[in-house]
């Protein structure tokens, strides 16, 4: 296989690279000089594209390869792939559903107690010497709490099972009710933010959930209410999330996804009241091995005209 | 808080005689009990008080009206100060830890001591499993990277490690102990367990020893008690045997572990991470630790919640009025 042209998008994973580039012909777009000019050189010898969650193969890209087959995603969230165009042209899509939900609901709930109980704000506390000179202040206690989830999906369900078992009575908000599901279900976001003590976006990224937590959103979860955004960063409208924050109209937010990474709005650096962190959901030795296996895994399995591990079209 | 008034009976008629029963509040100046128990109990302050009389005599001056008393946070009671108060018959402690009172003393006196109960448990628990998931994601550290504005300049932050399918040890199986096993199950972990005694009902393996429990665990979770047998219980030794990639999330005591070693474990490398809420010398902190990455500091603030205060309030009068009216205590500390 090592004739196949695979197209890797943006530095992700240095094992993922190497597996790569033992088993096929690797082009990293990254290290191009000119994009225009390698694409002319080098694209049709190029039948497989590997994206991830800041880039993907859109419509420009897919129509610049002609020979293009699949693309495999080191990612679950595939927003930033052209899935239309790829149906039409009948390019396989490959996604890395399962092998991470357990570290991003993880996350989640790490997140979670990281704003509800100032964890980052006090070891600053700490590392600065400020504990000599007085104690920190009360926070927030977390088993109870009402959580409420936007996408009760494989992520979302592991954040619920999660929650239950700091006895957190569980809500959710999706395109339909789930029948054999015992949770409280909202049919919108808003009466959702509004009987909720936390909120956690863990739906998909598409057309009618882009800023799906806006400003009445953001008004009805309140002042003493918390964001979760381990989604996407355009589930928010993200200047509304900064002005509610710095004005005190919500209560704390942790973070770990933006509208353009990896910029984060300065504003948010000095709240205590919020946890920024840069897009780790998966972030763990073992779940990006996995991921890394399963995008090999896919293509091989393609090449070989056996059938997909995880695909998606 | 204003400050507590003191024992003077308002004058009026015999109807608004004040039948509130008497209770000293024990506490070193930079504590305050954090709630208001006086529409329930009179509340006798020294260092409250509007006179300038040395602590010594004050108490002896009201000793004999002082059958119950509260000590506030770590103030220790120790036998100069039961010496004092020859009526004590009842302690009554405001945290779950009673490493601070000398409970041979009370017990040589017929002093019963009662402790927080379990009013701390899901508190403390919520906070082991935030530190837990603190070091092993590396939250605290990357809200640092982001904050200083490295991001744009270093897009691949360091990977952190997965929970799920780790094996926890958890030191103590008390109250807050099962609380933590119990969370700590649905993030995918496998429990195990060392305590004084193995707890039949416990659907946990036990392990009789610190050390066996370290070799067969990633995470240590330290949540027992502070007594002579359990001090420095994690040593060099246990830390050896959690090893390279192991774990340390200490919200008992500071006393609890050999913090010497564990600073010398942590900077040569030869131990994982750790997330501390209390350390030997409160509030002195090894300032080497400040540069490492893999630990997580906190003000020994797992108990800090105002739900936590309102439950400590209520166990707290529940133990007074069962006193006064001669009625079995609700969590009396157990004598060795």
């Amino acid at each position: 296989m090592e004739s196949i042209g695979v197209l890797m998008l943006c530095p992700m994973s240095a094992y993922l690279e190497q597996e790569l580039q033992s088993r096929f012909n690797l082009f990293k777009l990254w290290t191009v000089p000119q994009k225009p000019q390698f694409l002319k050189e080098h694209a049709s010898s190029i039948r497989a594209v590997v994206g991830n969650a800041a880039a993907g193969a859109d419509a420009e890209l897919i129509s610049a390869l002609p020979k293009l087959e699949i693309v495999s995603s080191y990612s679950v969230g595939v927003d930033k792939i052209d899935l239309d165009k790829c149906r039409e042209k009948g390019i396989r899509v490959t996604y890395t559903p399962d092998v991470l939900t357990e570290d991003v609901a993880d996350l989640a709930i790490g997140l979670i107690l990281a704003v509800l109980r100032r964890l980052c704000a006090s070891d600053r506390y700490v590392r600065s010497g400020a504990w000599k000179k007085g104690d920190f202040r009360l926070t927030t206690k977390f088993t109870g709490k009402t959580v409420g989830i936007i996408g009760l999906g494989r992520i979302g369900m592991a954040v619920a099972k999660r929650a239950e078992a700091f006895n957190c009575p569980i809500s959710y908000y999706s395109r339909r009710a789930k029948p054999d599901i015992q949770y409280t279900y909202y049919p919108s976001v808003v009466e959702l933010a509004s009987n909720c003590d936390i909120l956690v976006v863990a739906c998909p990224l598409n057309e009618e959930t882009w800023h799906i937590i806006n400003r009445g959103v953001i008004d009805a979860l309140g002042p003493k209410g918390v964001l979760i955004n381990i989604g996407r960063g355009p589930h928010v409208d993200e200047p509304e999330l900064v002005s509610a924050l710095v004005e005190g109209r919500l209560g704390g937010a942790g973070l770990d996804v933006y509208e353009k990474e990896p910029e984060i709005p300065e504003e948010l650096f000095g709240l205590e009241n919020v946890v920024l962190l840069p897009h780790v959901g998966s972030g763990t030795v073992e779940t990006r091995t996995a991921m890394a296996d399963l995008v090999i895994g896919n293509l091989e399995a393609h090449f070989l005209n056996k059938p997909l591990l995880t695909p998606l079209v | 808080m204003s400050a507590i008034e003191n024992v003077n009976i308002p004058s009026g008629n015999e109807e608004e005689a004040d039948r509130r029963p008497l209770v000293l509040v024990h506490r070193l100046p930079r504590f305050a009990l954090p709630f208001d128990m006086r529409t329930t109990f009179r509340l006798l302050d020294p260092i409250a008080s509007a006179a300038d009389e040395p602590h010594q005599d004050f108490l002896s001056r009201h000793a004999p009206s002082i059958r119950a008393l509260i000590t506030v946070g770590p103030t220790p009671v120790n036998a100069d100060l039961l010496d004092l108060l020859p009526s004590l018959r009842l302690v009554v402690g405001s945290s779950a830890g009673v490493d601070h009172i000398d409970l041979n003393e009370c017990r040589r006196r017929g002093i019963a001591v009662t402790n927080a109960g379990s009013a701390f448990s899901e508190d403390v628990a919520d906070y082991a499993v935030a530190l837990l998931l603190d070091v092993f994601r590396r939250i605290s550290a990357a809200d640092r990277f982001v904050r200083s504005g490295s991001w744009p300049r270093k897009p691949e932050y360091p990977l952190g490690f997965k929970l799920g399918g780790k094996r926890v040890g958890i030191v103590g199986l008390g109250s807050i102990g099962s609380e933590v096993a119990k969370r700590l199950v649905a993030f995918g972990c496998r429990i195990a367990y060392n305590s004084r005694n193995k707890k039949p009902s416990a659907p946990y393996t036990y392990h009789a020893n610190v050390c066996d429990l370290a070799v067969n665990s990633d995470v240590i979770v330290v949540c027992c008690a502070l007594t002579k047998e359990t001090h420095h219980i994690i040593n060099k030794d246990v830390m050896t045997a959690l090893g390279k990639g192991g774990v340390i999330i200490n919200v008992g005591r500071g006393a609890l572990v050999d913090e010497k070693e564990l600073v010398q474990y942590l900077t040569r490398g030869e131990i994982g991470g750790a997330g501390l809420d209390v350390f030997e010398k409160e509030p002195d902190v090894p300032k080497e630790l400040f540069t490492l990455d893999n630990v997580v500091l906190s003000p020994h603030r797992a108990v800090l919640t105002p739900e936590s205060f309102e439950a400590v309030r209520e166990v707290m009068t529940a133990n007074l009025n069962a006193f006064f009216s001669d009625k079995p205590l609700l969590s009396p500390v157990q004598y060795e």
